[in-house]
């Protein structure tokens, strides 16, 4: 089963490839990754999605957590929860396409980022399902190239992860 | 007080009661060895590899339960330094690496002797540092020390750039009080947990407990022996565990798993309820992971939530110290009236029994060559059970572990996790170095003991009267012995005669003794001439070649599928 994993970690040099590290060296699958700062506690946020049955996925938690810079580690698959994914892609699109790129783009409340006479980038954001339907109708037309961010998620309501967060 | 990094290195060592160092010197650690020359009262034990200087702090860290302090160079002396780090990583040995860096700006730029030491490291410690500025050194070092010696212990590396150890900073004691907000190991049981295991406990037909190295990292033993008694269950111990429960002690059933003894391994197989404290369930311990305990209800106690339910799915957890679980259980124990309705253990005892009548560690000895076990029993007597014995790898390992008992903890040192060739003799000198007037016994093989052999110039250097008993057999004994059950007796690259030292002369030449028994009745008398002098002695016994290690679970069978000799 599809989990999200949310892990607040000090802010310091290596943490992060101590948290790939040990995904790698215990055979952990990561299906995506993302970190960035946050707050002004010098803590960083990692949201990772991982597939694995519930004793994994228990290891997992528990390997985290047991990594010294990791603050907190929790499961947000185990609750209510919003994801969130960015994914920039280029179109080609000349003449007639141009106007169904842009038709395609309005229904999935994407905008357009740049334009050239034969391309558009657009910038998509949603769950992963959106952003994949959004590819598929988009890939006939010819995709370029593409990006995305892999999944930020936090919990519903009004607690934060931590209590003094 | 304006000191350099140097400085505070071999201060804070000091504040924090660091007594020995074991190192090799190197050109990124010569601030740190300057300073330490003007503080003859940190006594530094030059080791001849930095392997060996790491094993020498984890076998001081053993026996003396303090951190063992390990000091080596950059690039190779921190490259050689893994293997050490390894092995105390899996074993939870609390020590800390120091470890020389090049200068913070040539970081990166492949410099002279520069490796990648946190990221080499990383997955073989239980944390590590970079120290990028000086002004962090202090703090850092006491962070080292607290999460070595904490929690499930382990090994730390600090990797201190060379410019760091010059640089000025002011300095003061600031104590050994340690906080780190995202570091708070769990050391109380949980008290409803800890009821229902003691209820469990007390209402088991054939309870059978499994403890491990986690009792003698905890110092533990006096709680679980008495623990034990109070239920009058069997008890075994793994590898790492022998020496938290006595040996001598009629509910002790011996070691368990691979080349554990039948009854552990059919009690374990056959027990309604297991309780596992400070193990891990190895697979060497397991056997056959489906069928392992399969008729039992399983409690784990460890302080390591990853260790509870890792390879065997537990039916109870208790995250916490060992020591402290022990006497929350003991407290419920002792209840007035609270063991009146435990069931009579007396059948499972006869059960036992019978499987005790097997004396699975028979061996014959006859008159002309001399059974590797032999030299172990008569170790045993001659030091009235007493010594300190480190070991190596191999079948010698096994069998010291199944002839010599152990009644108190911290008097066993073995490479159980990593299985660590080479181990041996300097986890024996880090035992003498902590307790210098007790008998230190190096159990080791022809093929273990040429993988640290120059650590006798640091025995002959120190005047650490280390016995090393070489139960030469001209083979890797544990290879041969694969080979011959599994491979048709191909002894593919397991025979070591061509090529081997004079183990007495090489004794010699490093300014050690060195004896050679060849003959049963020469036994004797050479470990009583080792035993006699205070030198560093090597005895080289000549022993049976094809001996095997019984009673045996081959790989991939279950624990009661042994194969008896």
């Amino acid at each position: 089963m599809r989990h999200v994993i949310s892990v607040l970690v000090e802010n310091e040099a290596g943490v992060l490839s101590r948290v790939a590290g040990l995904f790698a060296a215990r055979g952990f699958n990561i299906e995506s990754l993302t970190v960035a700062p946050v707050g002004d506690e010098g803590t960083s946020r990692i949201t990772l999605v991982s597939i694995g049955d519930k004793e994994i996925i228990e290891q997992i938690i528990k390997q985290l957590n047991k990594l010294i810079p990791v603050i907190h580690v929790v499961d947000l698959t185990e609750g209510a929860h919003v994801e969130r994914e960015l994914m920039l892609v280029k179109v080609a699109a000349e003449r007639e396409v141009r106007a169904e790129v842009l038709r395609i783009a309005d229904i999935f409340r994407s905008r357009v980022l740049d334009a050239t006479p034969n391309s558009f980038m657009i910038e998509v954001t949603g769950d992963s399902n959106k952003l994949d339907a959004c590819l598929e109708l988009l890939k006939p037309l010819g995709v370029i190239e593409l990006v995305r961010t892999g999944q930020v998620a936090l919990s519903r309501g009004n607690r934060g992860m931590i209590k003094n967060q | 007080m304006e000191l350099t990094g140097a400085q505070i290195v071999v201060r804070t060592l000091l504040d924090l009661k660091v007594r020995h160092v074991f190192g090799y010197p190197g050109g990124s650690v010569l601030h740190i060895y300057d300073a330490m020359f003007k503080h003859p009262e940190l006594n530094h034990i030059l080791c001849r590899h930095e392997q060996g200087a790491v094993h020498a702090a984890d076998g001081y860290a053993r026996v003396s339960g303090e951190v063992g302090v390990a000091l080596v160079t950059s690039g190779p002396g921190a490259t050689n330094a893994v293997t050490g780090l390894a092995t105390a990583n899996m074993d939870s040995i609390p020590l800390v690496c120091i470890s020389g860096q090049v200068p913070v700006d040539l970081i990166g730029n492949d410099a002279f002797q520069e490796a990648d030491t946190v990221g080499i490291t990383r997955s073989c410690t239980k944390h590590n540092f970079l120290v990028r500025r000086v002004t962090d050194l202090a703090r850092v070092l006491r962070e080292a020390f607290h999460i070595a010696r904490t929690g499930r212990p382990g090994p730390v590396v600090v990797d201190l750039p060379k410019d760091v150890t010059a640089a000025l900073c002011d300095y003061e004691d600031c104590g050994s009080e340690v906080r780190i907000r995202s570091y708070n190991p769990t050391v109380i049981g949980n008290a409803r947990q800890v009821k229902k295991a003691v209820s469990m406990i007390l209402e088991a037909q054939r309870p059978m407990i499994y403890t491990g190295g986690g009792v003698i990292l905890s110092n533990a033993a006096a709680e679980l022996t008495r623990m034990t008694r109070l239920i009058g269950a069997p008890i075994t111990n793994t590898l790492m565990g022998l020496g938290g429960f006595p040996a001598s002690d009629p509910l002790f059933v011996g070691m368990l798993g691979m080349h554990g003894t039948y009854e552990a391994n059919m009690a374990v197989s056959n027990c309604d309820l297991l309780l596992a404290i400070g193990a891990r369930f190895d697979d060497r311990v397991t056997g056959k992971i489906s069928q392992f305990a399969p008729n039992a209800k399983i409690i784990h106690v460890d302080i390591d939530p990853t260790s509870i339910s890792k390879n065997v799915k537990v039916h109870l957890p208790i995250v916490g110290d060992v020591k402290n679980v022990l006497g929350q259980m003991i407290a419920l124990l002792e209840v007035p009236g609270a063991r009146d309705q435990q069931p009579d253990l007396k059948p499972w005892w006869r059960q036992i029994d019978v499987w005790r009548e097997k004396l699975c560690l028979r061996y014959h000895q006859g008159k002309d060559w001399i059974e590797p076990q032999f030299v172990i029993e008569k170790l045993r007597d001659l030091t009235q059970a007493n010594a300190i014995v480190s070991t190596d790898v191999g079948q010698h390992q096994m069998w010291a572990a199944q002839f010599y008992p152990f009644d108190r903890p911290r008097r066993w040192l073995t490479s159980g996790g990593l299985g660590t060739m080479g181990y041996g003799l300097p986890a024996a000198m880090g035992a003498s170095v902590a307790l210098p007037g007790e008998t230190v016994i190096l159990i080791t093989g022809d093929g273990s003991f040429q993988m640290n052999s120059q650590e006798l110039a640091t025995c002959c250097q120190f005047r650490l009267p280390v016995k090393i008993a070489i139960l030469n057999n001209s083979y890797l004994g544990m290879v041969r012995q694969w080979q011959q059950i599994f491979y048709e007796g191909r002894y593919s690259q397991s025979h070591m005669a061509t090529g081997a030292p004079d183990f007495v002369k090489l004794a010699e030449a490093y300014g050690a003794v060195g004896l050679r028994a060849t003959r049963p009745d020469e036994v004797e008398p050479t470990i009583r001439q080792a035993l006699a002098t205070d030198q560093t002695v090597v005895m080289d016994f000549r022993v049976a070649e094809e001996s095997n290690v019984y009673p045996m679970v081959p790989a991939g069978k279950a624990l009661n599928e042994m194969i008896l000799l």
